[in-house]
């Protein structure tokens, strides 16, 4: 069958016709809608669960590996460094059945917080490394990964970028095939990593890479294409693409698919045969720094930039100094920066909060990170992800010094908390912290796009699941349950209640709004719990003082029209949150 | 790379540009060429600006298009029009959909709004304007916009020939399909 497909559908296409029994992933552009295809698609035959984060679902899919079953982790690429302690000894120990890690990267930063290339993670864990550079290789290579993970016995690093991931190609699939499961063995010298077994291993480690790097210099993953012998160009994953298309049919190219270990002999030979020869790679220069350790002169950082992603504009500019001829306007658009939805609940509690003045307000990653921007201005800081909270506690303990009285609050979302923000709430109440956290309960992992969390009460594959009750584990964990409060975001009556008095509290606190997501579609849980009706605001214009205070809560369903501000209907989901900040009740429920 | 023909989908996050691709690019791959597509997620949602891309011919390599490569594009917006221009050849056609919405510093009112787009760009390019979230309207249901700017584009390809009717009713959700092919044709007769 053929089908246009994204890379990621391609992956978990592959992925199923592997045999994988067992996936596992946290969601992160670009990555995710790996684990959603798995979850929907394939979920008769393979099982896949959301992980509370990417550590979890590496070391949950190391133990759907070691107990016989190809197994399979998904995350974006700093979820990496997240699963990195487990990938790191895994590397030295081995796998029974076979393993693969998804890291998709982000070069420009589309989505994320840095541009980090993760390619030298297989580097660093010696792993095997291989790179798709569309949709029918995602496909191909991630069955080739399985058998190279069972040939070697080690887990295999699948790196893809955000153009691989989301770009359509062509794909042909086939069936699936039923990997036979390995049967489980005890084997306490290959799987339990002591430092006198671990020395063992190390020893083995260094064998597979020999054996990896001489498979490199021999299989069709790296393949070299002979055509002009003036220029060579090395390239791998989308920048092959891009480089195919610029330097055209004259050049000879060395598309590489397996990128660790490298191919060091079919390189040298490539090399040898050509004039003058370029490494065209995006972000680092992973490649060409190995390539000139061997003594290999090329062309590579030099002239393309390793900032961004690239594309046939860049690489064309880079090399030949051409640009192509396009049409010019004086005229500006716009910025047309991503905003809070209408209707979001985090605006709520964030123009309640931009409110205080002298606060210092530490940010976590989500959609509520947007409460940085204009005109709420309600963050100072984001790091990444649970860092707001551990963040948070250790400047306050600063200001005890140095400005006893400034307040801390920090703000993390309800799937954020649930990743690693419990654990630093945990040093908090542990280290005698004095700081406010703020969890963000919209009842659903926001940002990248609709995912169920341990909280929301559902799994990946729809089945009903147990809710973690934060209130109670806050309790658990040391924070007085007078020092808990839990509001209503759209009330801004109750947030300054709750600010009040966690502010003036004895030890650290917590304010948990609870309010689903506006795009959420409600699950029942929701309805139950929550008034969802359909409602709009209007704009009283007998009584409009044109103020415009309205529009310091940053919605866009408000709009100035001809000096007057207007509500517009489409998109206006009667939260009233502008109708409690303007001063003369000119806002008014729609139908009342 | 001549051979390969480049369109440009832009407008903002929500306004149905992804199906509109959808269709066109089931099409294509259907007669036979090579396709590429692509689109970038995640914070479109929240309101960005957006724009998916189509890339059809013998042999396709990049998924994406560079400056100065589209044949042809839509701007579902019309301030997206000039966000993007510097990505058409200067022979490129360029339909414009008379539809504004305002971004964000527009909305706090720290910025405003750009005039005279219209008359700026049909002066250095081949454009077509039109207001086909007026013609969805008529046609009784403002979301089919996308599918009127479909239409346009098609033309604008000259890929009339095409059995399109059977691409949209297998791409639209059940029951829209001839509010679709309706949208569809009146799309093509607006440019
Ligand atoms: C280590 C890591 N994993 C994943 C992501 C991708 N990511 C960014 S925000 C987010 C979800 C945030 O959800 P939540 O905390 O519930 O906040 P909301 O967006 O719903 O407001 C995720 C998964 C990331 N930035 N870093």
């Amino acid at each position: 069958m053929k089908q246009l497909m994204t890379g990621n559908e391609a992956a978990a296409r592959g992925a199923y016709e592997a045999g994988v029994l067992f996936a596992a992933a946290y969601p992160g552009t670009p990555s995710t809608e790996i684990l959603e295809n798995l979850g929907t698609l394939y979920k008769k035959d393979v099982y896949s669960e959301w992980a509370p984060n990417e550590k979890v679902a590496v070391e949950s899919a190391i133990g759907a590996a070691i107990a016989g079953g190809r197994a399979l982790a998904c995350m974006k690429h700093v979820g990496v460094n997240v699963a990195a302690d487990p990938l790191m000894t895994f590397g030295y120990t081995g796998t029974t059945a076979g393993f693969v890690i998804v890291s998709a990267d982000d070069p420009g930063m589309h989505s994320s917080q840095n541009e980090q290339d993760n390619r030298y993670y297989a580097k660093f864990a010696k792993i095997p490394m291989l790179e798709p550079s569309d949709s029918k290789e995602a496909l191909e290579y991630m069955k080739a990964a399985y058998e190279l993970s069972e040939k070697w016995s080690t887990p295999v690093f699948f790196r893809m970028t955000t153009r691989v991931c989301h770009s359509k190609s062509i794909v042909e699939f086939g069936e699936r095939k039923e990997a036979k499961p390995f049967k489980y063995e005890k084997n306490i010298a290959r799987y339990v990593a002591t430092p006198a077994y671990a020395k063992v291993m190390r020893v083995k480690v260094e064998e597979r890479m020999k054996k990896m790097e001489e498979f490199s210099n021999t299989t069709d993953l790296n393949k070299p294409e002979y055509n002009g012998s003036r220029i060579g160009v090395i390239s791998s994953g989308v920048a092959y693409q891009y480089a195919r298309e610029v330097f055209g049919e004259e050049a000879s190219y060395l598309k590489l698919g397996f990128t660790h270990p490298m191919p060091m002999n079919l390189i040298k030979e490539f090399a040898s045969k050509v004039d003058k020869l370029y490494i065209v790679e995006e972000l680092e220069p992973y490649m060409e720094d190995q390539i000139r350790a061997a003594g290999i002169d090329c062309i590579g950082k030099a002239v393309i930039p390793n900032i961004g992603e690239l594309d046939t504009d860049r690489v064309r500019k880079a090399v030949f100094g051409e640009e192509n001829d396009t049409i010019k306007t004086e005229k500006k658009a716009v910025d047309r920066p991503p905003t809070l939805c209408a209707g979001c609940p985090h605006r709520g509690f964030f123009y309640s909060l931009s409110k205080r003045k002298g606060i210092m307000v530490t940010g976590d990653i989500g959609c509520y990170t947007l409460g940085n921007a204009e005109p709420l201005y309600a963050i100072d800081t984001t790091i990444c992800m649970g860092a707001s909270i551990s963040t948070g506690h250790g400047a306050a303990k600063v200001f005890e010094k140095t400005e006893p009285g400034k307040k801390v609050v920090s703000v993390i979302g309800d799937s954020t908390f649930l990743h690693t923000g419990v654990s630093s709430l945990m040093s908090a109440a542990y280290n005698g912290g004095n700081s406010v956290a703020v969890i963000l309960d919209n009842r659903i992992t926001g940002m990248t796009g609709h995912q169920q969390n341990p909280g929301t009460g559902y799994t990946l594959m729809g089945e009903p699941a147990p809710q973690v009750d934060i209130p109670a584990l806050c309790v658990a964990m040391g924070i007085r349950a007078e020092n808990i409060f839990i509001v209503n975001p759209n009330n801004l009556e109750e947030n300054d209640a709750a600010l009040d008095k966690a502010l003036a509290a004895e030890g650290p606190s917590v304010i948990i709004t609870k309010w689903p997501c506006i795009l959420k579609k409600p699950s029942d849980h929701d309805k139950k719990q929550f008034d969802l009706s359909k409602k709009t605001c209007k704009v009283n214009a007998d009584k409009c003082r044109n103020c415009k205070m309205c529009l310091k809560t940053g919605c866009p369903a408000l709009f100035a029209k001809d000096g007057k501000v207007v509500i517009d209907q489409g998109s206006c989901t009667g939260c009233n949150v502008c109708g409690q900040v303007c001063p003369f009740d000119a806002i008014e429920k729609a139908g009342e | 790379m001549a051979d390969i023909k480049n369109i440009l989908l832009v407008g903002v996050g929500g306004q149905g540009t992804i199906l509109a691709s959808k269709i066109l690019s089931a099409a294509l791959v259907d007669s036979g060429y090579d396709v590429k597509m692509s689109e970038v997620h995640g914070m479109a949602q929240r309101g960005g600006s957006v724009t998916t891309q189509i890339r059809y011919g013998k042999k396709v390599y990049s998924p994406i298009i560079g400056r100065g490569e589209a044949d042809v594009m839509v701007c579902f917006e019309k301030m997206e029009a000039i966000r993007w221009i510097e990505f058409v050849k200067p022979d490129a056609k360029v339909v414009i959909n008379d539809f504004e919405i305002p971004s964000a510093p527009i909305l706090v009112g720290s910025a405003e709004y750009p005039q005279g787009i219209i008359e700026e760009l049909s002066s250095k390019a081949e454009v077509s304007v039109f207001e086909a979230a007026k013609i969805a309207k008529e046609l009784g249901n403002p979301k089919a916009m996308n599918i009127v700017l479909l239409g346009a584009l098609v033309k604008a390809l000259g890929l009339e020939a095409m059995d399109w009717d059977r691409y949209i009713s297998e791409n639209v959700k059940k029951g829209f399909e001839e509010l679709n092919i309706r949208a569809f044709r009146a799309g093509m007769d607006a440019i």
